[in-house]
């Protein structure tokens, strides 16, 4: 099979790009074994949160060029990535995924932990604050599904209270939930949205029933996992302000995004290869030929340029042996502390040195093997080295313009 | 061996996360309560079964075996697997009369074949189904593929097997119980297809059954004997260079995959050369050899990939063939199960949540109002025309109206 741009991984780098570059008139392919970080997301995107020393960002568009050389946003530079950060609303809109915020100034989504952080844009079910002082409502009803362990109520309570709401707590019990809660470990997010599709109603009138004149309602996101009309019924049917807040994993919105990226994609013409694993590539002279998947067997994935999408250590992008990091598909070289001992950190809750490791790639985010570049070869997403994506909070935000720069110098270079 | 190679699970599934990830791609959890999904019967439930088989549950009998578990799974678990092998290891319940009717294509096939008129006409006579209906469980709503008085291997040794000899190049043709009993007119497109390629056909010695509907039925061992049967046969073809080609996705999937992973039998010498023959045919128009098609074939087809062959991975070739036929608009629809996988929608107790599972993918075929619809499973077909008023033809069958 030959294509114009092969991209290996289908997550939010993966698919971003292949959804541009179909746009632009390229034909792409886009290898994927199982599903990805963003089933397990918040449903916001950081841009950037922190500074390297560690302060707080209000104004992301400011603090960037704060960032290392090596960040991807420098690499980017801020006026294309300005540029870049422009187009996102509508691109996300074009598969029919609405989003909130800006980057001109972070706003704040509510955790599972009841804490505010920090976001740049968020799906529509995610209660995103503008300010840190905003309050979340005078009066809340916090509302969990009786029998769901993975929406913390107290702590989400504890939370606005330190932050002067006053917050009572009930808990449905609905019918409809009843062979779900015979088997504990099936009350997750999933499933429960599934029975939502039809079980809204239920909810909406218990919810009446427990409403005591307060003026939001919170919910968990366990809403709208394959189409989110169910969101506006229930906003619309409750009278308060309905707010949905995230649960443990997975995701509901994540997984809605996902799923509505990819059927852009494929709409827009993109192949997939969903399942399959890119087992090996075929390199000649400085360049890569033809990818081997495991499903396809001797059949070849050729293309003209190639993107390497394959998440950090979470999606098998990256992975180690007590000596040494690597990078699974090129054997490219790993931006990583040599010493094993400073891999990981004792102190459980600061961010892991592991996190940072990732793929050493030029200004172009072309991929780098032996110290020299693979002309045809780019790298986007969690994947690359230099993001510190934990540390300063702009995983999202990587991962949706390394792809879309990315995308753009192919086009250009392609036509 | 690495220490990792030492400590691998079987089917993987001590990799699982508890994610909960395959439960949101699973058909069959949003229209059976009964049923315990992906994750609960398959490593989880995998656990507890270890510790004591008493925690096997019959419920596991809903899966439909449609591996979209493992297509979504981020850590490789292969839970559709678990699931099957539980149910191959534990399951208890013997398979009912009619389990052992569905599941035996073949005899099936060779009995009522030589009296196709009078059991096709007795199969669609309401007083018929009402009995199946009642007695035997089958849902009286399913019409019955209609059996074909000439079977296939009869009409190639009369017909097609003398020309076939003209040829240099050539092929091995599993055809599969559905051509061969059903519908012969899908095996004669397809010698008509490789002849205008340039290779001529062979059929297997010893062709059975591929036995996906006896190991959905709980008939491991009679499936395992055709397996065993099967690999032999294709080790013969495979010895003498020849690829065995496929018109069915579930033939092609179950002889690949699941005689090893599932009935234990290797077929390692023969796996690589079972190929889905548009995969063949896409590899030869890649090559440079032309075709020459109908200067005014036109059609608007909308093209459903069966769930084996999602997993297989290579809807892309099927797509990829139809593309290349000129007059030819394809529209892929969603990926989604259509609902019948295999017998399990024929039997009553399933039949709504069958309907049910297929809804999404009929309203989207009458939404995109093709002219006909396309899809490499029989079973898929069967299902999708007797839910929508749409016609379903194999890629292969596609090509043959195409060429010139
Ligand atoms: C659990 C978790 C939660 C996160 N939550 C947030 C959040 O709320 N907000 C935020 O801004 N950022 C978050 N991040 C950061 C996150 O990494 C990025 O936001 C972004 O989703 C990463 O996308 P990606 O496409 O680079 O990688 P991934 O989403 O990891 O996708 C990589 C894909 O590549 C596939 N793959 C890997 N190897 C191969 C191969 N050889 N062949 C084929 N396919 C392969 C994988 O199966 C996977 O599907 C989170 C990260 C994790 C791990
Ligand atoms: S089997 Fe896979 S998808 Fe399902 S819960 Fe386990 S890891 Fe997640
Ligand atoms: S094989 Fe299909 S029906 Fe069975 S558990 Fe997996 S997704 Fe569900």
């Amino acid at each position: 099979m030959k294509f114009d741009v092969a991209i290996i991984g289908g997550g939010l780098a993966g698919l971003t790009a292949g959804l541009s570059l179909q746009k632009r008139g390229l034909s792409t392919v886009i290898i994927s074994a199982g599903q990805n970080a963003m089933h397990f997301s918040s449903g916001a995107f950081e841009l950037l949160s922190r500074t390297p020393d560690g302060m707080p960002v209000d104004s992301p568009l400011e603090d960037i060029p704060l960032l290392p050389g090596d960040h991807p946003y420098s690499k980017i530079g801020l006026p294309r990535l300005t540029a870049l950060i422009d187009q996102v609303p509508q691109l996300f809109a074009s598969a029919g995924i609405k989003l909130q915020g800006h980057a001109l100034r972070n706003s704040f989504r509510i955790t599972p932990t009841g804490t505010l952080k920090r976001a740049w844009l968020a799906l529509e079910d995610v209660a995103l604050l503008p300010t840190v002082e905003t309050s979340v409502g005078r009066k809340v009803l916090l509302v969990n599904l009786a029998g769901y362990p993975d929406f913390f109520t107290s702590f989400i309570a504890e939370g606005l209270e330190a932050r002067g709401s006053s917050v009572r707590i009930c808990s449905l019990k609905l019918p409809e939930m009843e062979t779900l809660r015979t088997s504990p470990s099936e009350m997750r997010s999933v499933n429960i949205a599934r029975v939502m599709d039809t079980a809204w109603k239920s909810v909406v009138d218990g919810v009446k029933l427990h409403l005591r004149g307060e003026d939001t309602v919170i919910l968990p996101q366990v809403f709208g996992l394959k189409d989110e009309s169910v969101l506006s019924l229930v906003r619309g049917s409750i009278p308060a302000n309905v707010l949905f807040v995230g649960t443990m994993p997975p995701s509901v919105p994540g997984i809605r995004a996902q799923m509505k990226q990819k059927a852009a994609y494929e709409n827009a013409g993109g192949t997939t290869l969903m399942g399959d694993t890119a087992v090996s590539a075929v390199l000649d002279g400085g360049r890569v030929v033809s990818l081997r998947t495991r499903n396809l067997g001797d059949h070849p994935v050729e293309a003209g340029q190639f993107i390497l999408a394959t998440g950090g250590f979470f999606s098998k992008g990256l992975s180690s042996t007590p000596s040494r990091v690597y990078e699974t598909l090129f054997s490219l070289d790993v931006d990583y502390d040599a010493d094993r001992n400073n891999w990981y950190a004792y102190d459980f809750f600061t961010p892991q040195p592991y996190l940072d490791f990732g793929v050493k790639t030029d200004n172009s985010f072309r991929a780098v093997r032996d110290g020299e570049a693979i002309e045809n070869l780019r790298v986007i997403g969690s994947i690359l080295g230099g993001a510190h994506s934990f540390k300063l909070g702009c995983g999202g935000g990587v991962a949706i313009l390394s792809a879309l720069a990315v995308a753009e110098d192919l086009s250009n270079e392609l036509k | 061996m690495t220490l990792q190679e030492y400590t691998a699970s079987a089917h993987n599934f001590e990799e699982c996360m508890k994610c909960t990830v395959c439960t949101a791609y699973c058909p069959v959890v949003p229209v059976n309560p009964l049923y315990p999904g992906p994750k609960q019967a398959g490593p989880d439930g995998e656990r507890l079964r270890l510790k004591d088989p008493f925690f096997f549950s019959e419920t596991l009998k809903y899966c439909l075996n449609c591996k979209r578990c493992e297509v979504a799974c981020p850590s490789d678990v292969k839970v559709a697997d678990i699931i099957q092998a539980a149910r191959i290891k534990y399951s208890t319940s013997k398979p009912k009369l009619r389990d052992m009717m569905l599941a035996s294509t073949d005899f099936m096939g060779s009995l009522a074949r030589p009296f196709a008129p009078i059991v096709n006409g007795v199969l669609s006579l309401g007083v018929t189904k009402a009995v199946l209906d009642g007695f035997m469980e089958v849902d009286r709503h399913r019409k019955f593929p209609k059996y074909s008085f000439r079977g296939f291997e009869g009409w190639f040794k009369r017909k097609a097997a003398s020309s076939q000899a003209a040829f240099e190049k050539k092929v091995a043709y599993f055809h599969g119980c559905y051509v061969n009993y059903n519908f012969p007119t899908l095996g004669q497109d397809f010698v008509k297809v490789m002849n205008a390629l340039g290779y001529g056909v062979e059929l297997l010695k010893d062709e059975k059954c591929c036995g996906v509907a006896m190991i959905a039925n709980g008939m491991s061992d009679k499936a395992r004997k055709n397996a065993v049967s099967n690999v032999q046969a294709l080790s013969e073809a495979v010895s003498r260079g020849l690829k065995v080609l496929t018109s069915s996705s579930t033939c092609t999937f179950t002889m690949r995959d699941e005689y090893p992973e599932l009935l234990g039998v290797d077929n390692s010498a023969v796996r690589d050369s079972i190929i889905l023959a548009t995969r063949f045919i896409f590899e030869e128009l890649e090559n440079g050899v032309k075709l020459e098609f109908k200067p005014d074939f036109k059609a608007r087809i909308a093209y459903h990939t069966p769930c084996h062959l999602e997993k297989l991975g290579w809807g892309v070739f099927s797509k990829g063939v139809l593309k290349k036929i000129p007059g030819v608009e394809l529209i892929p629809l969603d990926s989604a199960c259509c609902g019948i996988a295999g017998t399990y929608g024929f039997k009553k107790e399933n039949y709504e949540a069958s309907q049910a599972i297929g809804k999404p993918l009929f309203d989207q075929i009458e939404a995109v109002a093709p002219d006909f619809v396309a899809c490499d499973c029989e079973t898929c077909k069967w299902q999708i025309e007797m839910s929508t008023p749409y016609k379903v033809l194999n890629p292969i069958s596609v090509l043959a109206a195409a060429l010139a």
